[in-house]
C-alpha cells in the first residue's frame, strides 16, 4: 500500500482504484466463476470509498476487468443519471480515465444495478451486476452450511418450495424480482434483483455476465451463450410479467416499464426503465401518448404478454 | 425373509464419554423395534449412529435399498446417504421444529420431499399434500397455514406427514410422543400404530416410556450407560424381564 499524496490524490491512485494485487486475486476468482458457470466463488472483498449497498461488489468486478481502452456505461434500474450510477461513472471517469457512454452499443463494459438493458447485448460487451444477497437458498435454509451442501448435491427442491409457497398463497408465482434460474443444467443461482422481465435475456446471451456481491462477499458468472432457465412448475409456466401498456414517451410495446408520477396531484405514466433505450426511440421518431396527444395514429397499442416465456428463451 | 437392515458393532464415544458401544441390531420388513433405556444411556446416538446422521467410530449400517441393492450405508458417498435419507429413509425428531420448516405452510412442509425428488406438477403435489393431511388427521382447510399456527400434537402429525410422503422403507423416530400432553400422545399412538399396519413400514424408535414400546414395538432393546443389556420380543421381555435393569425398569412403570 502507498501512503496517500495529499497534493494530488487522483493522481495516486492505482488504475481504475484497486491494486494490481487485488485486481489479481478478483481476476482469479472470476476465471473460476466462467468455468462453472452459476457457481457462487468466494473472494476477499476490498472496502471501497462508497458505502455497502452501492455497488460494492460491482466495482470490484468492474475495477478488475477494466483496460483503457474501455468505455463504461453504468445504470441504475436503467437509468443512466440516478445518483447512484452517476457516482459509480465518475468514480472510474477519475480513477481510471475511462471513456463513459450511456449508449448501451457503444459500451464495452455495462455495470448495472437491477435490470439488463433492453437493447441486445453483443459479444465482447461485459456486463456486470451488482449483488446484495447471492445465495436463492438464504430465505428458507439460512444456515450457509447447508446451502453450500445443497449446492454441491444439486438438492433444490427447496426452491420449488418456495415457488410452492407462492402459488398457494397467491394463486401464481408472485415472485417478481431475483427470480432465480438454473445454470447450464446444474447450478441454481440468484440473478440480483432484476425483474423477472429481464430473465430471459440472460439465457444464450452473447455477452459475458458477471455478478459480484460486495458485503457477501461473492462472484458468479454466466458465459456468453449458457443455458439459463427459469425455475418453475409445469403447470404454472414462468412467465415474464410486463405492464399491460406501452411507453407514454417513446410507445415501446416491448422494454420494462417504470410507473411514475408526473405532477403534484399524483398523476401517473409508464414509461421505460431503460433511459436510453426511450431517448433513443424518441430520436427516432417514436412517439407515446405524453408528446403526441395530438396524433393518435402514432400510438402503438399495448400487447400483453402470456403464456410460457422458458421455452422461447432457450 | 432378509432382513431390510443391519447394524453390528456400532461403537461412538465423545472424547471420554462413551456414547454406545458395540451394538447389533437386525430389522426385518414391516418390524417396529423399540429402543429403551434411562436418560443418558446413549439412545439417541445409536439412533443417530443407525440413520448416518453422527458416524460412528467404529461398525456398520447395512440397508436393503430398493433403488441402490444392498448398501454399506457408511460407505456411501454423502450424496448418496442424503438422498437416501430424502427418499427411502424417515426421521421424526422429538421437536417437531427440528423436523419441520416453521416458515412454510403445512402443505409445503409435505411437498419438499416430492419437490426434491423432481416432482414438478404443482397440481399434484398439492393433492398428496391434502391426501396425506387427511391420513394423519389434520384438517386439509389448514394446508395453507403455518405449522407455527398448529398444536404440538398437530405440528407432530404434519411431520410424520412430511416424511411419510416420498414412501420411505425405513422410519427412525427419536421420543416421537416425548413433549405431548398424555392425551395428546395417545392420539399420535394409535395413528402411528394404524399407519405402520397399513403402510407395513418398519421402524426403529427410541422411547424411555414403556407404554409406547408395548403398543407399538415388535422387539425391544434395553440400553444401560450405552450398552445393550437385553434384546428379545417386546412382550416377552415386558413381561418376564431376565436382565437386572431392565427388571428395575419393568417395575417402576407398574408401579406408576
Ligand atoms: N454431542 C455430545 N457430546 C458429548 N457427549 C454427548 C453428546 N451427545 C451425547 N453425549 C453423551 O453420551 C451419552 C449418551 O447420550 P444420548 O443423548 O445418546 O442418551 P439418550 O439415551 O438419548 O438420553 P435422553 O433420554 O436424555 O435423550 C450421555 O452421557 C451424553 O451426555
Ligand atoms: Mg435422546
Ligand atoms: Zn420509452
Amino acid at each position: 500500500m502507498t501512503s496517500i499524496n495529499p497534493n494530488s490524490m487522483t493522481d495516486d491512485y492505482n488504475f481504475a482504484y484497486l491494486d494490481e494485487q487485488t485486481k489479481r486475486m478478483i481476476r482469479r476468482g472470476l476465471l473460476k466463476a466462467i468455468a462453472i458457470p452459476g457457481y457462487q466463488v468466494p473472494f476477499a472483498s476490498r472496502e471501497m470509498p462508497m458505502p455497502y449497498g452501492w455497488g460494492t461488489g460491482g466495482v470490484q468486478v468492474t475495477s478488475a476487468c477494466l483496460t483503457p481502452d474501455d468505455t463504461i456505461k453504468v445504470i441504475d434500474q436503467g437509468a443512466d443519471d440516478t445518483t447512484n450510477a452517476v457516482s459509480i461513472r465518475q468514480f472510474f471517469e477519475k480513477t481510471a480515465l475511462v471513456n463513459t457512454t450511456t449508449d448501451t452499443e457503444a459500451a464495452s463494459l455495462i455495470q448495472t444495478r437491477h435490470r439488463i438493458p433492453e437493447h441486445d447485448l453483443s459479444e465482447g460487451q461485459i456486463l456486470v451486476y451488482q449483488v446484495p444477497i447471492p445465495e436463492p437458498l438464504r430465505f428458507l435454509e439460512p444456515r450457509e452450511r447447508e446451502t453450500r451442501k445443497m449446492h454441491a448435491l444439486s438438492e433444490y427442491g427447496l426452491m420449488h418450495v418456495k415457488l410452492y409457497e407462492d402459488i398457494a398463497h397467491h394463486g401464481h408465482i408472485a415472485t417478481s424480482y431475483a427470480y432465480p434460474v438454473k445454470v447450464e443444467e446444474r447450478y441454481v443461482m440468484d440473478p440480483s434483483p432484476i425483474p423477472k422481465f429481464d430473465n430471459p435475456k440472460m439465457a444464450n446471451c452473447p455477452a459475458l455476465q458477471l455478478f459480484g456481491a460486495g458485503r457477501e462477499q461473492r462472484l458468479y458468472a454466466i458465459p456468453p451463450y449458457c443455458n439459463v432457465v427459469s425455475l418453475d412448475f409445469e403447470d404454472y409456466p414462468f412467465t415474464r410479467l410486463k405492464a399491460d401498456t406501452i411507453c407514454a414517451l417513446c410507445a415501446a410495446n416491448d422494454s420494462y416499464l417504470d410507473e411514475v408520477i408526473i405532477d403534484d396531484s399524483g398523476t401517473r405514466m409508464y414509461v421505460c426503465s431503460d433511459t436510453h433505450y426511450c431517448e433513443d426511440r424518441q430520436s427516432k421518431g417514436h412517439t407515446g401518448t405524453a408528446n403526441s396527444l395530438d396524433d393518435p395514429d402514432n400510438v402503438d397499442r399495448p400487447i400483453s404478454n402470456k403464456g410460457g416465456d422458458n421455452a422461447a428463451s432457450v | 425373509m432378509q432382513p431390510l437392515f443391519e447394524a453390528r458393532g456400532i461403537s461412538k464415544s465423545y472424547g471420554s464419554i462413551i456414547g454406545c458401544s458395540d451394538v447389533n441390531l437386525t430389522l426385518y420388513p414391516g418390524e417396529v423395534i423399540g429402543i429403551v433405556g434411562e436418560s443418558g444411556s446413549g439412545k439417541s446416538t445409536l439412533l443417530n449412529c443407525l440413520s448416518a446422521q453422527i458416524i460412528p467410530d467404529n461398525g456398520e449400517v447395512l440397508f436393503r435399498s430398493p433403488s441402490h441393492g444392498d448398501v454399506n450405508i457408511l460407505q456411501l458417498t454423502e450424496a448418496n446417504q442424503r438422498y437416501l435419507a430424502r427418499t427411502e429413509w424417515a426421521y421424526v425428531h422429538q421437536n417437531p421444529r427440528d423436523g419441520l420448516r416453521m416458515s412454510v405452510s403445512a402443505g409445503g412442509n409435505i411437498g419438499e420431499r416430492l419437490m426434491n425428488i423432481g416432482n414438478r406438477h404443482y397440481g399434484n403435489i398439492r393433492d398428496t399434500a391434502e391426501d396425506w393431511m387427511e391420513r394423519v388427521e389434520l384438517n386439509v382447510g389448514r394446508i395453507d397455514h403455518r405449522p407455527s399456527t398448529f398444536s404440538g400434537g398437530m405440528q407432530q402429525r404434519l411431520q410424520i406427514a412430511r416424511n411419510l410422503v416420498t414412501g420411505p422403507r425405513l422410519i427412525f423416530m427419536d421420543e416421537p410422543t416425548g413433549g405431548l400432553d398424555v392425551s395428546v400422545q395417545a392420539r399420535l399412538l394409535d395413528l402411528l400404530r394404524s399407519l405402520v399396519q397399513k403402510l407395513s413400514l418398519s421402524v426403529i424408535i427410541v422411547t424411555h416410556d414403556l407404554a409406547v414400546v408395548r403398543m407399538l414395538a415388535d422387539k425391544m432393546v434395553v440400553m444401560q450407560r450405552g450398552n445393550v443389556v437385553e434384546t428379545g420380543l417386546a412382550d416377552q421381555v415386558l413381561d418376564d424381564p431376565q436382565h437386572p435393569y431392565t427388571q428395575l425398569l419393568v417395575s417402576s412403570i407398574l408401579r406408576v
